[in-house]
């Protein structure tokens, strides 16, 4: 078993939390003290995940790093490990969680403790959720991780985050509850809530069924797709900054992951089944959310619903269960996340001085911030999908796979990438280009060195994986071929009687 | 060798971008925003920063300045830092590269040195294997000779052209950018890469039709096309997919291997059985139309005119554009087994020749003439292509390339005499002011009219030729049509010239102040003449000649029962003559109508009302479009919104449930703090029950 890496980047967080809880008082040198801890503790978890990344085997799906202890009066394990699907969410989840922290370095002025608090049990929080092999173990990662978040937008929000966080949790609370019952049927059928034991059960079809819609609503929720994506615009226009990051960027993957993790290996006849009904939801939300997202007038709202249709191409991708689909969506969700990321964050740069968010209310600031001009275009690119950011790959890699399995919804789903270019350009021109004319503008300046040190890795990492996805494509493919596999050989060995105990 | 020639311009654009950015960054220094930020109450945020504040003054005065500046919009703004330096590095850069290209040029095309480099692996995936790669073959070398060469002499012209601007290096870097992009697609060995450089060039295109981002009509217009050009790409993305699904490959060699299998095959697209390279290929096409704004997809084209006039000649005219018929001369291993597509290449081609001349014969803008003219050429080249002589529709895009930049540079140069006005109505006379100019522009027009001996003589005559000699159903259209615009072609240029440089001057005030452009700018604009005068007669033997299979050999596929070529040449000998002669009625009327009797044109437009404000307003595509795609989008965007999220997603869903749960908890708890409890609250509930449950019920 060795040394547990990968218990200590999971937990390593929740040390800098109680760190930060211990700090006394309220003032200023607390608020510094705080925000250094907070830096540290993730800069050195970051550092930590990258040994799992240093001594991962890509070349085997198995999962590794794995340590397994019995928990609980031995009815469960405390059962963690990685794989070429769950990685990359790991290094994703802890690359940018130091970023959220500057990006929140003088945007977070009241109660800078409780909020470095939140942020970190976040990131233990998602960090097990990707790395949990017991059942349980991850519904209490996975669910666990919305009380921060729900924090994070109910102290810190907008104005109206009341109203965002009630619609949040209905929303999850509705998801959850299946997914509960889905967990214990699936113990009482299989006798164990280990996860690579029940990806091997073959569950009997009919139960297939039940059990996959108990963990779709969930994950539909949590990634969110069409109809169930309302949430999403309220609690990112009403999130703080880094909060809407790590919305955009992580939590939203927990849904996709989770399908990657469950639905596809675990109910192989009920992913085939459904798979039409994932398919129209995905163009649904492609289409769908790229006209709202046309006429929206507020910037975060804007970038939410962009968010919403590129998790429809994951979706998509997924559930057309091909090599190139599932790959395309595993890197979609990852690049998904360095470039919604980014483009929160670019929200937050002019928000951070104007504050508002509305389109209107800005136009022209070229003339005044060149450099955020030009890190504002990049994302904007990738947004739109131009090959040679990383947004390309995901988008060309998920319609490739589907396509080979339904051609309409490879069609409906490519007009998704005009619609795209129209939004993102319409939204860039409005508020970038033009003259510098709204007096309330006159004085804006361009990014610090703060923000620009916070967007380096991300413009770099766009580019990379636009001209050279081979690290994240190599890290997921023996694994997505060993999904696939699964997948295909539960197709084709249904048991119809139940599991003999 | 030929990493550098494209790597060169890449290297070019990053340094010029660099300074750009350096340049701008030390202008417009950065600044962190005021403490306090969550309050909203905190508006004066500039108030505890002395550089915001002086910041602040100092664009105040530079505001109102831009307000007094004429069109151009930045006169008083000092020049960027570095400017000479990026116009140097870019321009060096450019020029090396294509000389590197014309030896090239000649290592491949006469010493048949085909080879493939490969430089790293891109997109893996299973069966999908993506390589960056560079295919250079003697189709690739044409490419590159005529990209690296028009490049080479629009960056030194926009030495002298940009010379006022203050933004230089930013210009200078997206030219390279542009040129980068162009050049890693007409290397490329794969789909994903020519996809890669195609949107590439869309991109710098977008940025520099939208260069002067201060006029509203130019961020319109590079949207327009950013956005025109998707929807082209959507077919082309489609047929790279359909590829795909039938070969399990999209590297070229694997593909044009499968290519007479794939002519017998069937695939089930949408809702019906289409033959599988038909399908593909015109799926593939379709980027082609929007790349090379094709009838239907054109409307971007003439709005790009928006962008500096060297950003008209280099990319919407003598390359970006005709990236579509390199596409499909790329893709005629494919094409050539598709009678089907090959018809509807021609057909739109034809109509395209048609069409745009008959708008380029109303419009006054000097530049959109010029570019509805390029968007009529191209029509001619996918003529050619259509009825399979590709190598002739190659020649008419690397004639082209030279005539129509420097009809489009040389109108730069008449625009700069101008100060900036593009109206011919308000020209006139300037044969005199600037003379060296006038001859450049003669020379342009007696080459695309096609005068005898000239580029455009041979390689639009060879075309019509073709089109008469062809074989597919479309090809007496595609004849016709090309016959009818070549006199309209001779009619719109005669009269651009006639307006502009004969006949009385019209403003007064711009034609005393006109004066010669710089050597600078007049140098590129002699070269270009040079090509357009002798690029013909010397290289017509390795495009329409007995030439053509010893120097493209396996780069353009010609399959057995292709005998255009050889038909071409075999034509009666009043086809071979007609062309000219359509030339000599175009240049008649227009003598007669703009040199003789100035009055006839206006008469016959009051005549022919209708018929003239048809052909003025585009053919009213773009009100049409406007009315089909734009408003009802929004519209339904909106609807979506407000009535499908808002009214029936959240009435239904959570605000109305909300609304219950309100009902039942008002005055019982305070629902601020509630939300967050009742969530703990559950999910221990949750987990509480699933323990128990393990540890005493499910226990087997």
């Amino acid at each position: 078993m060795g040394f547990p890496v990968l218990s200590l980047t999971t937990f390593l967080p929740i040390l800098g939390a109680l760190l930060v809880m211990a700090l006394p008082g309220e003032d200023e040198a607390t608020k510094r003290n705080a925000r250094w801890i907070a830096l540290w503790t993730t800069l050195v978890t970051f550092a930590i995940s990258l040994l799992l990344v240093a001594n991962f085997d890509a070349g085997s799906a198995e999962f590794q790093f794995v340590e397994k202890r019995p928990w609980l009066g031995g009815a469960i394990n405390y059962h963690m490990g990685v794989d070429g699907i769950s990685l990359p969410f790991v290094i994703l989840t802890t690359g940018l969680m130091p970023l959220c922290i500057i990006a929140s370095w003088q945007a977070i002025e009241r109660r800078v403790k409780e909020y470095m608090v939140a942020f970190l049990v976040l990131e233990t929080l998602m960090v097990g959720t990707f790395s949990a092999l017991d059942l349980v173990l991850f519904y209490l990662f996975f669910e666990g991780g919305l009380i921060p978040m729900f924090l994070i937008i109910g102290v810190w929000g907008g104005p109206r985050r009341v109203y965002a966080s009630f619609k949040f949790f209905l929303y999850t609370l509705a998801g959850s509850v299946l997914m509960l019952l889905a967990i214990m049927a699936m113990y009482w059928e299989a006798g164990t809530t280990d996860i690579p034991t029940l990806m091997r059960h073959g569950f009997p079809a009919g139960m297939q069924t039940w059990l996959w819609l108990a963990f779709f609503a969930s994950f539909a929720v949590k990634l969110p797709m069409w109809p169930v994506h309302t949430w999403l615009p309220d609690a990112h226009v009403e999130a703080p900054t880094a909060g809407s990051v790590i919305l955009a960027a992580i939590l939203l993957k927990m849904g996709g992951y989770g399908f990657l993790r469950f639905s596809l290996p675990m109910f192989p006849l009920a992913s085939q089944e459904f798979a039409p009904l994932v398919f129209a939801l995905s163009v649904v939300a492609i289409v769908y959310t790229s006209l709202v997202a046309l006429v929206q007038e507020d910037m975060k709202k804007l970038i939410a619903y962009s968010s919403v249709a590129h998790m429809g191409f994951v979706t998509m991708g997924i559930f057309a269960a091909t090599t190139q689909g599932v790959a395309g969506g595993i890197f979609q969700m990852i690049s998904h996340g360095l470039v919604s990321g980014a483009l929160f964050l670019c929200v937050g740069v002019v928000y951070d001085r104007m504050h508002t968010r509305e389109i209107a209310a800005y136009g022209g600031l070229v003339n005044r911030m060149p450099v955020y001009a030009a890190v504002f275009m990049l994302f904007t690119m990738a947004n739109v999908g131009l090959p040679g950011t990383s947004g390309f790959i995901g988008e060309f890699l998920t319609l490739m796979g589907t396509f080979k399995v339904n051609t309409w919804v490879a069609t409906l789903a490519t007009t998704g990438t005009i619609l795209s270019a129209a939004y993102a350009l319409w939204l860039y021109r409005r508020i970038i280009f033009g003259r510098l004319e709204k007096p309330s503008l006159a004085g804006i300046l361009d990014m610090d060195r703060r923000e620009i040190l916070v967007f380096a890795p991300l413009v770099a990492l766009t580019l990379l994986f636009g001209f050279y996805p081979k690290p994240v494509l190599d890290m997921s493919s023996a694994s997505v071929s060993a999904l696939i596999e699964t997948y295909q050989s539960g197709l084709k060995a249904p048991r119809n009687v139940a599991a003999v105990k | 060798m030929y990493q550098a020639i494209v790597l060169l311009p890449l290297l070019g654009a990053i340094l010029a971008g660099i300074i750009a950015i350096a340049g701008a960054r030390a202008r417009h220094p950065g600044g962190s925003p005021a403490p306090g930020a969550e309050n909203h109450a905190d508006n004066a945020h500039a108030g505890g920063h002395g550089a915001g504040a002086s910041a602040l003054h100092a664009d105040i005065a530079h505001a109102s300045s831009h307000h007094a500046a004429d069109g151009h919009g930045h006169a008083a703004e000092p020049p960027a830092q570095g400017s000479r330096a990026a116009e140097l590095i870019t321009s060096t850069l450019l020029v090396i590269s294509a000389i590197l290209s014309w030896i090239a040029f000649v290592r491949i095309g006469f010493q048949q040195e085909d080879m493939r480099v490969a430089l790293f692996p891109w997109i893996v995936s299973g069966e999908l294997q993506v390589d960056w790669a560079l295919r250079i073959d003697s189709l690739t070398a044409v490419m590159l000779v005529v990209v690296t060469t028009v490049s080479a002499l629009v960056h030194i012209y926009s030495i002298g052209y940009m010379a006022e601007d203050p933004h230089r290096p930013r210009f200078f870097a997206y030219l390279s950018l542009f040129t980068f992009a162009m050049l890693a697609l007409v290397t490329s060995d794969n789909l994903a890469q020519l996809f890669f450089g195609w949107e590439g060039v869309g991109l710098a295109s977008y940025l520099l039709i939208g260069f002067w981002y201060q006029r509203p009509s130019a961020n319109a217009a590079a949207i327009k096309a950013f956005i025109v050009n998707r929807v082209g790409d959507f077919g082309f993305a489609l047929g790279i997919f359909a590829l795909f699904a039938l070969t399990s490959s999209i590297n070229f060699d694997a593909v044009f291997a499968e290519g007479p299998v794939l002519a017998n095959k069937t695939m089930h697209f949408l809702s019906w059985e289409a033959s599988a390279l038909t399908l593909v290929c015109i799926l593939l096409f379709m980027g082609a139309m929007g790349k090379s704004a094709q009838f239907l997809l054109h409307t971007w084209l003439p709005d790009a005119m928006e962008g500096p006039t060297p950003v008209s000649a280099l990319i919407h005219a003598a390359t970006m554009v005709t990236a579509g018929v390199f596409m499909v001369a790329r893709l005629s291993p494919l094409f050539e087994y598709s009678p089907t597509a090959l018809a509807v290449v021609t057909f739109f081609g034809a109509t395209t020749a048609f069409f745009a001349a008959t708008v380029g014969l109303v419009q006054n803008d000097i530049k959109r003439i010029i570019a509805y003219s390029t968007c009529s050429q191209l029509g001619y080249m996918f003529v050619a292509m259509g009825v399979g002589a590709y190598s002739v529709g190659m020649f008419h895009l690397f004639t082209h390339a030279f005539f129509k930049a420097l009809l489009f540079l040389g109108s730069g140069s008449v625009i700069l005499a101008m100060h900036h006005e593009q109206d011919i109505r308000l020209m006139g006379g300037l044969k005199d002011k600037i003379p060296v100019t006038y001859w450049m522009m003669v020379i342009g027009t007696l080459a695309l009219t096609g005068f005898p001996l000239t580029a455009g003589y041979f390689s639009k005559d060879a075309i019509i030729e073709a089109a008469y000699a062809g074989k597919n159903p479309m090809a007496v259209y595609g004849f016709g049509l090309t016959l009818i615009a070549a006199a309209l072609t001779s009619f719109y240029s005669w009269r651009l010239v006639f307006k502009t440089f004969h006949g009385a001057p019209h403003d007064r005030h711009h034609y005393e102040h006109a004066k010669e452009s710089p050597a600078v700018m007049l140098v590129p604009l002699a070269l270009l003449a040079v090509g357009s005068l002798a690029a013909g007669l010397m290289f017509r033997d390795i495009f329409t000649g007995h030439g053509v299979a010893e120097f493209f050999r396996d780069s353009l596929k010609f399959a057995e029962g292709n005998h255009v070529l050889e038909d071409m040449h075999h034509v009666p000998t009043f086809v071979a003559l007609l062309p000219t002669v359509m030339m000599l009625i175009g240049f008649a009327v227009a003598y007669d109508f703009y040199l003789r009797r100035p009055e006839a044109p206006v008469r016959l437009a009051e005549q022919h009302a209708l018929l003239y404000r048809f052909l003025l307003n585009k053919w009213y595509f773009d009100e049409l479009y406007e009315v089909l795609f734009v408003r009802p989008a929004l519209r339904l965007g909106r609807l979506l919104w407000k009535g499908g999220d808002g009214y029936v997603i959240d009435g239904f869903g959570p605000d109305g449930v909300s609304a219950r749960v309100i009902d039942v908890t008002r005055g019982v708890v305070r629902l601020q703090t509630g939300y967050l409890y009742h969530y703990a609250f559950a999910m221990l509930i949750g987990v509480a029950a699933l323990i128990t449950w393990f540890m005493f019920g499910g226990a087997h």
